[in-house]
């Protein structure tokens, strides 16, 4: 069995990602489908007095993917505009992003315009 | 690269069949452009052309609308997936598209397009086939013979996912050194073959695209039976490039870029998988419970 950790851990960081979903549109995350089928099949689960329920524990996995599926890809998404969305780098910027900067001719070098 | 986003444009215009209409980069600014040789510019995404996603179930299953268009394929079917829980998951990937639309982080949408469309044209046994073949090359069955320190981590990290998958599936798997990787008995493979065979197409797709993703069939077992979280499973599958971040220092827009990506689409996939297919069996348990 794979360690998930709590379930209340996850339905926190699911939240935490459907209202980073929704910050966007502006809607509250409470009106999405999403966030009303999770509430279902969390209640449906909570646990009694069952340690170990397949079921219980086939749900929370499923949930802790998700979790991971909604973080890894707004992670993603911010890297991807940071570095990689706005097409080619100058030189300059080049450098700058391993701490480098482009070494100075006094007077300029010579050809340019 | 151009050719791929060329090709993204078109099959972002045919999920809904609208006419050709606006300018994109490649043609607005190409022939523009100061220094045209060097200078990439970013495709333009598609602008989030709907304002509400909702879900209603027709005779196929689950379909989604946008406003009050129906999603279509890029074979322009009529999108439908068998789970609620699914479509609920890709009427939200849709739903959270900002400006513009990210075809590339809909990876649930991408899985159902491709269990829809079945591009590749390949039935289950080629699909199990191409799936089974990766053991040959399993990420967690090649091991380095130095340095000391990665042979040791990998004998740590990896030795017990394969003898848990041994002892799951009654198979010998094993692992080695040399160029031509482990050889795995013919009936490792037959066991294997028959336990995927118990997976439904639309499974079936997924867990190809999880092996593929983690280059691993040992890996993706773990995931299907909630034996590894999907964190887990991608952190074993990079262990040496880990290691190699330990020693030589962490780059944010190569190795975290590469992390998440791989993590979402492992996550994706995993989630596909067992989304698609939840058995009666468990249906009737929750139900009591």
């Amino acid at each position: 069995m794979a360690a998930l950790g709590s379930p209340l851990r996850t339905w926190r960081g699911l939240l935490r990602e459907l209202r980073y979903l929704n910050a966007a549109t502006g809607r509250p995350y409470r009106d999405t489908a999403a966030y009303r089928y999770l509430v279902k099949a969390f209640r449906a689960h909570r646990v009694t007095s069952e340690k170990l329920c397949r079921a219980q524990h086939e749900l929370h996995f499923q949930a802790a993917t998700y979790l991971c599926l909604l973080r890894s890809i707004r992670e993603h998404v911010a890297l991807h505009q940071e570095f990689h969305g706005k097409g080619e780098r100058s030189v300059e910027e080049s450098a700058g992003l391993v701490g480098l900067k482009l070494p100075q001719q006094p007077g300029g070098k010579g050809w340019e315009p | 690269m151009w050719r791929r986003c060329l090709r993204l444009r078109d099959v972002g215009r045919r999920l809904l069949n609208l006419p050709r209409s606006g300018l994109t980069a490649s043609e607005g600014l190409g022939p523009k452009l100061p220094t045209p040789i060097r200078a990439y510019v970013p495709p333009a995404e598609r602008k989030r052309f709907y304002q509400n996603v909702s879900i209603s179930q027709g005779e196929g299953g689950f379909e989604i609308n946008l406003d009050h268009r129906k999603l279509r394929t890029p074979q322009g079917k009529l999108f439908t997936v068998p789970s609620e829980a699914l479509a609920i998951a890709v009427a939200t990937e849709w739903d959270s598209q900002q400006d513009t639309i990210k075809m590339y982080t809909m990876h649930l949408t991408t899985l159902c397009n491709t269990s829809l469309d079945n591009p590749t044209q390949r039935d289950k046994d080629q699909l199990i086939r191409a799936a089974v073949k990766f053991l040959d090359t399993d990420t967690v069955c090649y091991r380095v013979e130095e340095p000391e320190t990665l042979v040791e981590l990998q004998r740590n990290e990896w030795d017990p996912v394969i003898s848990w998958a041994e002892k799951r599936y009654g198979v010998e798997i094993g692992s080695s050194t040399s160029i031509t990787g482990p050889s795995i008995p013919a009936r490792t493979r037959e066991v294997l073959v028959s336990h995927l065979a118990s997976y439904n197409m639309w499974a079936l797709q997924g867990i190809e695209f999880v092996v593929t993703q983690l280059k691993s069939l040992v890996l993706t077992l773990g995931l299907t039976d909630l034996r590894l979280t999907v964190e887990q499973a991608v952190l074993l599958s990079r262990l040496e490039e880990e290691y190699q971040i330990q020693k030589w220092g962490n780059i944010e827009w190569a190795h975290d870029y590469e992390l998440q990506e791989l993590r979402a689409r492992t996550a994706a996939g995993t989630l596909f998988v067992h989304l698609c297919s939840e058995s009666t069996a468990v249906k009737h348990k929750l139900l009591q419970g």
